[in-house]
């Protein structure tokens, strides 16, 4: 199996993060990753994004120009790559900032408010964790252990604190990313 | 409907590339002024640094042109050489003129080359994301100062106005602030001057504007003024260092 | 153990474990976080880092590292490498090894930041003046632009010559897993330290066994230059004949096309053949990964009475069309094609331009 992404999101929304966990929830199950960004200065305020490959090959081409999931943070986003899902494919997207919403048949889409189950889960930073969650109710591209091991492993001894927050958020969009 | 405050004839209408917070649009705009003021904007030209003000040659509605990281000094005295006729100014950070640019800046200043220089020094290099630059401040942390300048391995900042002040060429040499409204007023009479000194052709003018970079060094807008105005300050002080052409000539 | 890394760092943390203890380089995106890697963990291993004044200044304070006899890098993107021609050439002239890492970016002039491979022909032509060689490698992914490092010093150390490894804002960018190989010992260091003894300048002695070495490029007499410049001349012969290196991918006789690509460029076309093999159809594909010496007889070899096209993909407007050429010397028509200014083509890109190609 292979699976190609793009997360997108504002600066700061923590999109190529999104990314980067699941890249290390993927190594770490033994899968062939590849985690390439968006860089330069549209990143400062501007959309970021980020092309995550998870595959049991070697991973040819890096760059994702038809994803298989998307995950838009914010309304920009699923502008500019919703209409590029793969037929069958599956967007995350946060309610609370796409305020235009988006219609495409024959795609899988989530809309969760992430900024407001961020909020309930203790933190605004949260809120990619939501999406992860979101996107692992609906696709087995990596085991959820796996993302929170990769968690544990980086927070554990540099945010403790934010740890709790982080599974509450996972766990959330995994419980309403099904409903 | 009356017009309380008008975009210089000198700026072009394209919008700032700037961080929220970034001075270089004040400088741009005291320099833009000063152009209009003096009614040289036609007979002007000005080189863009490499560097968060890399766009420069958008912004300032006269010709422009844009320089490889550091030789625009050099660029201008192609330029002045070219059209004597025509007044020359470049605008250049601090990693642009004192680190990568040191020769270009000091030689042209040597020869007394005929062009101002604006200097914007905000202590780091802003465009590729925060590293140090030669007038990072002892101890201050950057990116490839993880763990603080240390000036026993990497030196001191340089402090370009007073090494610059031991040639004998250069005309006029003053380090002003843009951290407050008062400092930005009297960084627009510097600014002023150093243009008319060019319009005059009496020679090269130097100006230094000490800056801020709320992005890379982490911190709000306003903190960033304050932050520079208890550390930079107190290593950059403001002043004039040269003036030929006041009352009693050279300082 | 396999640690998600991006490649700027990757290469960083392997020219460390390589044995490098003095790295000398000027800020440049997409190159950045090779430097500040560098910052970061030099101190740690009792290493030198300096950030320099300018490339000009990094590629000779490397000069003055290596004529010391040390494993020293320098690194930056397309306009810094360009400053640094001057002292990769004077190092050359010298014999002094070195690795210089370029993270290539859209240009000419000042370009852009996105990945590009435009510095083929200086890096692979002699982007200094003089006759002078230096071996390039070009990497596809975090991996083997980590293992490139200790290769690179390797080659270096052999041949008492600058090595290149030629890479991209992509592959400087991107996080890939990657595997370290051990960190020298100190034992290692030690002996890298005395393997140029014999040249170097190095703690002296007393007569009878003073030494004198110089690091010298001047030769000012022409004759004892020419002599010079000959065997140099022999020394890159024989970097030609023994450091080609390349990779061959679902290489088959009845490959109608044949594809050359380094890079990242190779990694795009092979998601292309991928995608066609899936379709039925068979295409070959050669990659040099030292683009020099260039792997003219893998390519050559490579070709079957059933090649009807030789199709070459680059991130660059064709730099390597000419090699193609040569090494296919007339036996297919080659064609290329190619993004710039810091575009990447797309899989599908590269997949309709050889379906047209086959006209299926
Ligand atoms: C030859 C070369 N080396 C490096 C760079 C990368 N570079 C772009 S801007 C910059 C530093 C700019 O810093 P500064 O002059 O302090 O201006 P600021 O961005 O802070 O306004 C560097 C190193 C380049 N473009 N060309």
């Amino acid at each position: 199996m292979k699976y190609e992404m793009i997360c997108s999101g504002f600066g700061g929304q923590g999109a190529l993060t999104v990314g980067k966990f699941l890249a290390l929830a993927g190594m770490n199950e033994g899968k062939h990753v590849s985690w390439l960004p968006s860089y330069g200065p549209e990143m400062r305020g501007g959309t970021a994004n980020v092309s995550t490959v998870i595959s049991d090959r070697p991973v040819a081409s890096p760059l994702v120009t038809t994803p298989d999931i998307l995950v838009a943070l914010n309304q920009p986003s699923l502008d500019k790559f919703g209409p590029d899902v793969r037929e069958g494919g599956l967007i995350i997207a946060n309610s609370d900032l796409c305020p235009g919403g988006f219609e495409r048949e024959g795609v899988d889409i989530v809309f969760l408010p992430m900024n407001t189950i961020a909020k309930e889960c203790g933190s605004i930073k949260v809120t990619n964790m939501v999406s992860i969650g979101a996107l692992l109710s609906r696709s087995d591209v990596v085991k959820i252990e796996s993302v929170k091991n990769a968690l544990q492993e980086l927070l554990a001894e540099k945010k403790p604190a934010l740890l709790e927050a982080n599974f509450k958020a996972i766990d959330e969009g995994l419980a309403r990313g099904k409903a | 409907m009356q017009v309380i405050a008008t975009r210089p004839k000198s700026l072009t209408d394209v919008g700032f590339t700037y961080c929220p917070g970034c001075l270089h649009g004040v400088a741009h705009r005291l320099i833009a002024e000063a152009m209009d003021e003096l009614g040289m904007r036609n007979q002007t030209m000005g080189i863009a640094p490499v560097g968060c003000s890399v766009f420069a040659y958008k912004f300032f509605n006269c010709d422009m042109a844009e320089a490889a990281h550091g030789r625009a000094p050099a660029v201008a005295t192609g330029m002045k050489r070219a059209r004597p006729d025509m007044h020359v100014f470049t605008y250049q950070g601090d990693g642009d003129l004192a680190a990568i640019g040191t020769a270009e800046i000091v030689h042209a200043a040597n020869r007394g080359e005929h062009f101002s220089v604006f200097f914007v020094n905000n202590a780091i290099y802003g465009m590729t994301g925060g590293q140090m630059a030669p007038t990072t401040l002892p101890a201050m942390k950057t990116s490839t100062s993880p763990y603080g300048r240390d000036v026993d391995d990497i030196g001191y900042p340089i402090a370009v106005c007073e090494m610059l002040n031991s040639l004998k060429a250069p005309y006029f040499i003053e380090r002003v602030s843009l951290l407050s409204p008062q400092d930005i007023l009297k960084a627009r009479k510097a600014v002023m001057k150093a243009m008319r000194y060019n319009k005059e052709e009496r020679g090269f003018t130097f100006v230094e504007l000490i800056s801020t970079c709320p992005t890379n060094w982490g911190l709000d807008p306003l903190k960033s003024c304050e932050w520079a105005r208890e550390n930079m300050l107190p290593y950059f002080p403001i002043g004039n260092f040269r003036d030929k052409g006041a009352e009693g000539g050279d300082k | 153990m396999k640690v998600l890394m991006k490649g700027n760092e990757a290469v960083a943390e392997a020219a460390i474990r390589a044995g490098c203890r003095h790295y000398f380089a000027y800020p440049i995106t997409p190159q950045s976080e090779l430097i500040e890697y560098m910052a970061k963990m030099m101190p740690k291993v009792g290493g030198t880092f300096v950030q320099a004044e300018s490339e000009i200044a990094a590629i000779n304070m490397v000069y003055g590292a290596a004529g010391c006899g040390k494993r020293a890098m320098t690194s930056s993107s397309s306009p810094g490498i360009s400053l640094k021609q001057e002292g990769i050439s004077y190092c050359s002239g010298a014999e002094l090894p070195c690795v210089v890492v370029n993270v290539q970016r859209g240009g000419p002039g000042l370009g852009d930041i996105q990945p590009a491979q435009g510095d083929y022909f200086q890096a692979t032509k002699g982007g200094g003046h003089g006759d002078y060689r230096i071996i390039v490698l070009a990497p596809a992914s975090v991996q083997e632009f980590a293992d490139m490092a200790a290769q690179a010093f390797d080659l270096a150390d052999k041949y008492r010559n600058p090595v290149m490894i030629l890479s991209d804002g992509m592959l400087g960018q991107m996080m890939e897993p990657v595997e370290f190989a051990e960190p020298a010992t100190e034992d290692d260091l030690e002996r890298l330290d005395k393997q140029h003894w014999d040249w170097c300048m190095h703690p002296n002695q007393d007569e009878p066994n003073h030494h004198h070495h110089e690091i010298n490029s001047l030769e000012i007499d022409p004759v004892v230059l020419e002599q010079h410049v000959i065997a140099l001349g022999k020394k890159f012969d024989r970097m030609e004949a023994a450091e080609k290196s390349w990779e061959e991918y679902n290489l088959a006789p009845d490959n109608e096309i044949l594809c050359v690509a380094f890079g990242t460029a190779s990694r795009i076309v092979k998601s292309a053949i991928d995608d066609l093999k899936e379709e039925g159809v068979n295409i070959g594909l050669i990659r040099p990964i030292n683009v020099w010496p260039y792997p003219s007889e893998a390519i050559a070899a490579a070709l079957t009475d059933k090649t009807k096209l030789v199709y070459t993909f680059e991130l660059s407007l064709g730099q390597m069309v000419e090699d193609v050429r040569l090494a296919v010397n007339g036996k297919a028509p080659v064609e290329f094609y190619g993004k710039v200014g810091g575009i990447v083509f797309t899989p599908e890109e590269v997949k309709d331009k050889l379906k047209l190609a086959l006209k299926v």
